[in-house]
This record gives C-alpha cells, structure tokens and sequence, in this order.
C-alpha cells in the first residue's frame, strides 16, 4: 500500500518526463490505430466504389481490367458489345436493371461516359447510396451533361455553361465535337468514387456526335448539325460495358453463365464484389507497408520510454537503495519498474484512442466531404483491441530492462548511497 | 580479538552459582573473506568480529576503508565469498535471497549519511516504509497503538511535531530533521539491531550532539544493539565500545588482492 503510494508519488516527482513518454506514446498508438482507420477506410471507400450492381458484363477480358475500365475508368476496353447482345441480356427474366455506359470521349482530361437516365435511378456506391444531385436535374435534353462533383469544382462549371467533348481521351491535340455543345444539366454531390470526375451525357448524344465521324476523324464533307441531330432516331450501334441488376441474388451466377457462354460474341460477366477484392490485393504491399510504419512508430515510442525509465535510474539509484535498505526484494524493485512502465503505456494507449476518436469525430465529415474518404467510427475491432493489449504487454516487459539494471545496481551499490 | 562486553548492559548474572554466564553475541563474523563482485582490487577479510545484546559500537576508519562493505555483510545486503556470519543465531549464507531480504526488513533498523528519506513521500509514509516488509515489526507497532499512532510517539520523542510535519513531504525538512525521521523510521516495530553508517557526517556539531542523544534514549529504550560507523573519533565517549576498523580486518588484505589479482 505505502509501496505502491510511493511509486506513484516518485513518478509524480517526474511528471514532465511521464507526461512527455506518455505523449509520445499516445501520439504514436494514435497514430497506428489511425492509420488502421484510414485503411479500413479506404478499403470500404474503395469497395462502396460501387454497389447494388449484381454484374458488369463487357467484351471479353480479364475482370480486373474490365472493372479498371467500367468503374474506375482506367484503361480502355479493347472491344464493345453491340447493341444486339446488350438488347439480349437485357431480355433475360433474371434481369432487373441495366445501365448501359459507352465510354471513349473526355472533356479537358475528364472522362466522358454516355449512359442512360436508369443510371441515376440505379447506380448505387457506399451500401445502397444513391447518387443525388447538389443542382440541376437528370438528362432532359439530348445534349444534357451531368457533371460529377470534382468536374464541376476544378473546372468551375455552373448549370447552363457549355461544354464541348473532345474525340479521345487526354488534353492536348485532340479533335473536339465542338459542333456539338452540351450545356450542363446537372451536378452531382460528391460520392468519393471515381464518379466524381466524371462528365455524364446521354448514349443518344454519344452517337450523335460521331454520326459524321469515322475512324477517329471527321467524314470531310458531311456534317450534321446539333439541329438536324434531334430530328433522327438515335440508335447507339455499341455500348462499352452494362452495369446489370438481378431480380434475385440466387441468379446470378446462372445470368452469369449465360452471358459467358454468351455465343454471338465473346462476352465477360463479373461479380463486381469478387473483382474489388481481387483489385485490392494487388495494392496488399502498401497496406502492409503503411501497417509497418505505423508499427515501428509505436516501436519507437516504446523504445523512447526504456531510455526515459532508464535515465530516471540513476537518479533513483538512492530511491532503490532506501527500499532495498528497507528490506524490498528484488521482486519488488523489479515489479516497481515494470508496473511504472506498464501503467505509463495502459495510460498513453487509452489517451490515444480518446484522441483518435475525438479527432475522428472532429474531421469526419471534413474528410468525406472534401476526399470522399468515409471513416466509420466504431470501437476498436478485435484485431485493434489484440494491437493495442499487445503495446501495453511489450509496455510491461519493456519495463524488464530497466528493472534489470536496477537490480543490479542495487546489488553493487551495497550499502552506499550514490546521488 | 578480546572482547570486552558492554559496561551498562552486563550479562545477565546467574544468582544461583554466582558465575557469569557467556553473553551470545548479536553478530558473530567467522573468518570471513569478500571481494565485490568485478572489482578485484576490493577485497576485505575479517578474521573475528561479534557485537553483542544492547551495545553501542562505534566503528572508526578513514573513508575507503572497508566499513561500508562490513555493514552491506552485516545487513546481508552481499553474502561472504567463504566464512560465516551469523545474525541472530541465523546463518545468514543460509538464507536465500528472499529471505535475506525479509531478515534484514525484521532485524535491522538502517540509517544512512544522508538522503535517507524518499523525497516525494510523506514524513508518516517514509517512517513506516519498513513494516511494509517486515511482518513481526508491523505486528509489534500495532500493538503500540497502531501503526501511525506509534510512528507519532516515536517522532515525538526524537523531538520533532508529527502532527506538524508527519504530511510534509521528507524534503521540505532540514537535514537535521531528515535524519530523526530516518531515526525514526529504523526503530519502529522494534528491530533488533539499529545500523548507522555516518549518520551525523551531514549535521554540524551541536546538532550532532543533539541527534546522538536522541538515538542513544530510544535505543536505551527498544533494548536495540547499535553499530554507528564513523570516521569520527570526537564522538567516541558517548559510545560502550569503539573498534577501529583495521582491528577489525585482517592485515593480510594486500596479499589477498594480489592473489585474487594474479
């Protein structure tokens, strides 16, 4: 009882050091957990890119790439689907939904994607969220853009500014439909996918503006203008990719079947679910290095409060001299020193994890709104909580050290006191 | 070595054969020889060397000279390298280090030259540190009207005001001070043998005085046996018996460094 009062009254008499160990410590399991956070974040973040869709169905290819391209509009399709097949799978009774898209024109370095109104009625990102407009309205007009929000905020675009999309993807040298002006319809509100930057017109407006095109260039001679445009029923002759909608989980995997087996054309269907994680796991080495990091950050920390105990030592010498004097064993000199290093990191792992939550309470709407980044606050999952038992058991045994040397000068130190 | 027992506290005398019986010494060194631990060149042998039931040894040497490892023996602090010293009737080699601990926490009462206190603790706390490890003290301070109660009446009696200092923190006091407390602190439960290495060396003279009357009434009155190390020799009439330390340890100590260097 006096023991233990008077260890806690000797780590008082050191406060600043306690305090600035306990920081440090804190700061660094802050850090870790944080980082953990941001992970799980972006991990979600990344497979809420998309939701609800049951597949994605394009020319044949590997999933991943077909994903790169439809999702994330990375990379292009190296073939289309025609129009028939797409008319086929959409007649199929599992189907509940399509969004057709067609991509292959940007707007100064955004993509450009033509689809149809189903896709602000049906896309869905982040568990069942629905895209919403911040302005304007879905396409009414056959030249309506709708912009996603990054396209809207860097190019400062407003409802009715126009727009003219340029043949290709890139900024420079590209030969522009500027014939053809949109006018912005709509702007969406952010969803941290890679919506956000880009500019949506209609699958009609899409063929019209390359009626008189071919092979990348204007037809010389003949060209139709917006106005004639309206008057002729567009038909699209290909999309790139449909994202589809089942009636029922249960079957998918036979629309699946169906469209992979699919004879007209060679055609791919993926579970957009399955194709995210593998996505993923290709970017499992920056995970476990951001992971390392964070790691050695608490290392460093720990490392941080031996040295502190440690250079308490000397100035304890006497303190230990008195006790063993007293008749404290070595038991107690070494259980004095690990339970202070113990209690200094019990304290700094629980004041880290209230300011984690804290500053995730304070920036979470902040980040989201401004990256897209959605950061659930939850408690501490099993894994964390096993992290964060393990930093206070390594705080106890990083309290081994110095209760070694303690000992140890305790038995040369004899009966003198040094100061 | 002859002995000659302690002038106030004679052997008991046994009325029916008139004959003196041997006094059984408190402390009893046998042939002991010890070197600390990596450092050879240190190296004390101690042929014979007894204290016995009540006395008040000073012990007087030159700084350097081996008393303090006598005390770390005495205490059992460190073990011999080969002989024996008994405490107690207790062969202290025999002990384990456990054991040793919780002896050295029961018999003996320490008081060092100075800093004797845990700065940061409580007059009361550091005067009752000891009973923390020591079982029978605790049990024989209890019975003195609690625990704190007899810490108060033993400050009191070193002149110091429990009730004004016993919640000040130990280094809000004067050295004077410290050492009563630290005084204090070795006599509670009543151990049996009080070990004082230099205790006074940090006062100046009159407070020396003062500080020794007051150790030597409440050893007088716990029945306590007292071995004061000083390099001192003013303070010697005050004590039953002075032993110079190169009495104490055998001339032989240079040629045991050699071999043990060798």
């Amino acid at each position: 009882m006096i023991v233990a009062r008077l260890a806690l009254q000797s780590l008082w008499s050191r406060w600043l050091t306690a305090i600035l160990t306990v920081a440090a410590i804190s700061f660094s399991v802050m850090l870790f957990l944080g980082v953990e956070k941001v992970r799980d974040g972006a991990r979600s973040s990344f497979s809420n890119t998309i939701s609800g869709t049951d597949l994605i169905v394009g020319s044949r290819a590997g999933s991943i790439q077909l994903l790169l391209y439809s999702v994330f509009r990375i990379g292009n399709a190296t073939a289309n689907i025609t129009w028939e097949s797409f008319e086929d799978i959409k007649s199929r009774p599992e189907v509940a939904w399509t969004i057709p898209i067609s991509l292959g024109d940007s707007h100064r370095g955004f993509r450009v994607m033509g689809t149809t109104g189903d896709y602000f009625e049906f896309y869905q990102y982040r568990r069942h969220k629905k895209l919403t407009f911040q302005s304007g309205h879905p396409f009414e007009d056959i030249f309506d853009a709708v912009l996603g929000s990054d396209v809207a905020d860097t190019l400062g675009y407003q409802l009715g500014d126009p727009i003219i999309v340029s043949h290709g993807l890139g900024t420079l040298g590209l030969s522009k439909h500027d014939d053809k002006p949109f006018r912005v319809a709509g702007i969406l509100n952010k969803t941290g996918t890679p919506l956000d930057r880009t500019v949506h017109v209609s699958l009609e407006a899409i063929e019209a503006i390359h009626l008189d095109w071919q092979g990348g260039a204007r037809i010389p001679g003949r060209s139709i203008s917006a106005g004639q445009v309206r008057r002729l029923k567009l038909q699209p002759r290909s999309i790139t990719a449909a994202l589809i909608g089942t009636k029922s989980k249960l079957r998918i995997f036979s629309l699946q079947r169906f469209v992979n087996t699919y004879r007209e054309e060679p055609l791919t269907a993926i579970l957009p679910g399955v194709a995210l994680q593998e996505l993923w796991q290709l970017m499992g080495t920056a995970e476990i290095a951001l992971t390392a990091v964070s790691a050695m950050v608490v290392v460093t920390a720990l490392l941080g409060m031996i040295t502190m105990i440690l250079t308490n030592l000397n100035e304890r010498r006497r303190e230990m001299a008195i006790l063993r004097s007293v008749g404290a064993g070595p038991r107690t000199i070494f259980s004095l020193l690990m339970t202070e290093a113990g209690i200094l990191t019990t304290i700094a792992v629980l004041v880290g994890c209230i300011l984690l939550y804290a500053g995730l309470f304070a920036v979470q709407s902040t980040i989201d709104a401004k990256y897209g980044l959605f950061i659930e606050i939850d408690p501490p999952a099993f894994r964390e909580l096993a992290i964060l038992a393990g930093i206070i058991v390594t705080g106890f045994v990083a309290g081994l050290l110095p209760a070694l040397r303690a000992y140890r000068m305790s038995l040369s130190d004899g009966m003198m006191i040094r100061n | 070595m002859i002995f000659t027992p302690a002038k106030t506290n004679l052997p008991s005398m046994d009325g029916e054969t008139g004959s003196i019986s041997v006094p059984s010494p408190v402390v009893e060194f046998e042939n002991v020889g010890f070197g600390w631990p990596g450092k050879k060149s240190f190296v004390i042998k101690v042929a014979a060397f007894s204290l016995f039931k009540g006395e008040k040894v000073l012990l007087l040497g030159p700084s350097g000279s081996g008393k303090s490892t006598l005390l770390s023996l005495l205490c059992a602090i460190v073990l011999p390298d080969r002989g024996r010293i008994t405490v107690l009737e207790t062969s202290l080699t025999t002990l384990s280090s456990s054991a040793r601990d919780r002896f050295r926490a029961e018999h003996f009462g320490i008081i060092f030259q100075m800093f004797n206190l845990l700065p940061y603790g409580s007059v009361m706390d550091n005067v009752l540190l000891p009973l923390s490890f020591a079982h029978q003290r605790r049990m024989r301070s209890s019975q003195n009207a609690g625990m704190e109660n007899d810490a108060r009446t033993i400050l009191d009696r070193l002149g110091l005001e429990p009730e004004e200092i016993g919640a000040s923190r130990a280094n809000q006091l004067s050295v004077g001070q410290q050492q009563r407390v630290a005084v204090a602190r070795a006599l509670i439960g009543s151990p049996e043998i009080i070990v004082a290495d230099e205790p006074t060396s940090a006062l100046d003279r009159d407070h020396q005085r003062l500080f020794l009357g007051f150790l030597f009434e409440q050893i007088s009155t716990s029945n306590a046996t007292l071995i004061m190390v000083s390099h001192d020799d003013t303070l010697s009439s005050e004590f039953d018996r002075v032993i110079r330390i190169d009495e104490v340890l055998c001339p032989d100590n240079e040629e045991m460094r050699m071999e043990k260097m060798g």
